[in-house]
């Protein structure tokens, strides 16, 4: 045993990348629908931020500013452990394990998919406000011209124009959020970094299960990559823009030299 | 919102009926006074083209009109509705709300010199946009009205063509259009033939003499003299902020007493 835990275990480590064990395989699930459910609350926090920020109201601008220099000016971690440790501690509001819709949801994922929201929501305000300050003054103009209300030019023509804009940024962001599950261990939620990390303690072949776990991460954020490109073009193609067809090794080769792929971000 | 029916005013003693009547208006940017109190009354189906040099308020004027800017004094009506206003129980004058503000505009054509069309949509939903969320009309109605405005600039071949693949000569005439879809009492054009090539000039203008042959009524913000001496029915000259001279193309053009205009116009003929 503790020979085994000296050298590298080729059969374990193929064994658990190839038929990863059912506790793997959930750690990996809730990686995955914690990070997309945390990202689509914090699209839509994040756009009515943003909305906030600009609005003419000076009180909403001041306190969407202080949300976002407040999430953005505190650690993920320590915002986790005040959202599920220091609510409950206090009193103030304790998650509690539910079932919903007939899957029965931890307390300390619920605690997870809202800190992430909220959080991430600061960061896509920014993306969305810069999104919607990208869109050309004359388009806000052209649409009053016909006789939209601000409002309207904001929901049919602005925000529609904004989305080209956001998607790359956002893409970043959330290959960041996937990566960035790794820290709700702190709180005990059971996802892949937990598990690998159960797995290391009771096989001791931590190298293994951990490159293991390394190589799916990168294949969550490999494929996010690619749904990232499918969707940008398709974004440009309802503009009119078509891009030449190009083959798929050509288009991985060019997707392999975009610093996305390579995971820059800005979550240390 | 003032009666709404009332079509104009109706000037007095004449037959004719107002559709603009700006009254001293005045605009500054911070110290800066832009518009030193600007009058002018544009009758139904009138041309009116504004010339005057760089700076002189000609783009700040027209966007007085549809109240992209308020001004700081003065009134402007437009049809018969005073823009940017409404008049209160006490038949005060207030400030009008967003929305009504909208239903003003609306009534107003407003054609950018940079065209201003929206990138994300085909030039038929450019122009079924209003028609559809403004008025709320049916797709299926506001999809034939469409068509029908694309053909009368010259564009049915172009209906579904995004902005990037339209020449600027087409993709100002989907913006003339798409006001036009709107059924305006009035068109504003800000120097629409000046971010155009030279060789596609002359389809915009077509589309533009046309519209006042139909009885349009028009303001104009153009250098294009000899359009607008066949086109205007008045051309106005503005000078730093003012208005210096109005009159017929021949008058302006032929026969200016003041020196301003026939400095400026030494320098465009
Ligand atoms: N939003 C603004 N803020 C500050 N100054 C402005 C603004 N808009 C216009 N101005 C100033 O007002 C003056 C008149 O501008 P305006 O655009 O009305 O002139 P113009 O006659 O249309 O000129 P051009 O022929 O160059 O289009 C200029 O000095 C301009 O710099
Ligand atoms: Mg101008």
């Amino acid at each position: 045993m503790l020979t085994g835990a000296l050298q590298f275990n080729t059969s374990f480590f193929w064994h658990e990348l190839l038929r990863p064990s059912s506790g793997f395989l959930g750690g990996l699930g809730r990686t995955v629908y914690i990070s997309v459910i945390a990202q689509v609350i914090a699209v839509i926090i994040g756009l009515a931020v943003a909305l906030a920020r600009r609005s003419t109201l000076r009180i909403l601008r001041s306190v969407a500013g202080l949300y976002v220099w407040v999430l953005r000016g505190t650690p993920l971690l320590v915002q986790l452990v005040i959202v599920y440790d220091g609510l409950a501690a206090t009193d103030i509001y304790r998650f509690r394990d539910m079932t919903l819709l007939g899957i029965s949801i931890l307390a300390s994922v619920q605690a997870a998919i809202v800190t992430l929201a909220l959080n991430e929501s600061a960061y896509m305000s920014e993306i969305i406000r810069a999104g919607l300050a990208a869109v050309d003054v004359g388009q806000n103009e052209a649409a009053l011209s016909i006789g939209m209300t601000p409002a309207q030019s904001m929901r049919h023509v602005v925000v529609p124009q904004a989305i080209r804009f956001v998607i790359p940024p956002l893409g970043n962001d959330f290959n960041a959020m996937m990566k960035s599950t790794s820290v709700l261990s702190v709180i005990g939620v059971p996802e892949m970094f937990l598990i690998t990390q159960e797995i290391s303690s009771s096989t001791f072949h931590t190298f293994e299960i951990f490159l293991d776990a390394a190589l799916y991460y990168l294949a969550l954020t490999t494929i996010w990559t690619f749904i990232q490109a499918w969707l940008e073009a398709k974004v440009d193609r309802s503009w009119g823009i078509v891009r030449t067809k190009r083959s798929l090794l050509s288009s991985v080769r060019e997707r392999f030299q975009d610093p996305r792929t390579l995971g820059l971000s800005r979550r240390a | 919102m003032t009666s709404s029916d009332s079509r104009g005013t109706r000037m007095e003693g004449g037959g004719a009926t107002l559709i603009v009547q700006a009254t001293e208006v005045r605009k500054s940017f911070g110290t800066q006074e832009v518009l030193k109190g600007v009058s002018l009354e544009v009758t139904r189906g009138e041309v009116v083209v504004l010339i005057g040099p760089s700076g002189s308020g000609k783009t700040t004027f027209l966007r007085c009109i549809n109240h992209f800017e308020k001004p700081n004094s003065g009134v402007v009506q437009v049809n018969g509705h005073l823009i940017g206003s409404k008049l209160d129980r006490n038949g005060r004058r207030v400030d009008a709300s967003a929305r009504e503000i909208a239903k003003q505009r609306a009534e107003i054509g407003f054609v950018f010199q940079h065209f201003n069309l929206f990138p994300n949509r085909t030039a038929l939903e450019n122009v079924m946009l209003g028609p559809v969320k403004v008025q709320k009309m049916s797709k299926d109605k506001a999809r034939t009205l469409a068509i029908d405005q694309l053909t009368k600039v010259g564009l049915s071949n172009k209906i579904d063509t995004y902005p990037a693949q339209l020449s600027g000569g087409q993709k100002q005439r989907v913006a003339i259009a798409r006001s036009l879809a709107m059924s305006p009492a009035l068109m504003l054009f800000d120097e629409p033939t000046s971010a155009l090539d030279p060789e596609v000039i002359g389809e915009v203008l077509t589309v533009i003499r046309d519209l006042a042959n139909d009885g349009m009524t028009m303001i104009v913000v153009s250098h294009e003299i000899g359009f607008a001496r066949e086109v205007a029915d008045r051309v106005a000259m503005f000078d730093d902020g003012q208005i210096v001279e109005i009159g017929t193309p021949r008058q302006v053009f032929d026969n200016p007493t003041q020196a301003r205009t026939k400095a400026f116009l030494s320098k465009v003929l």
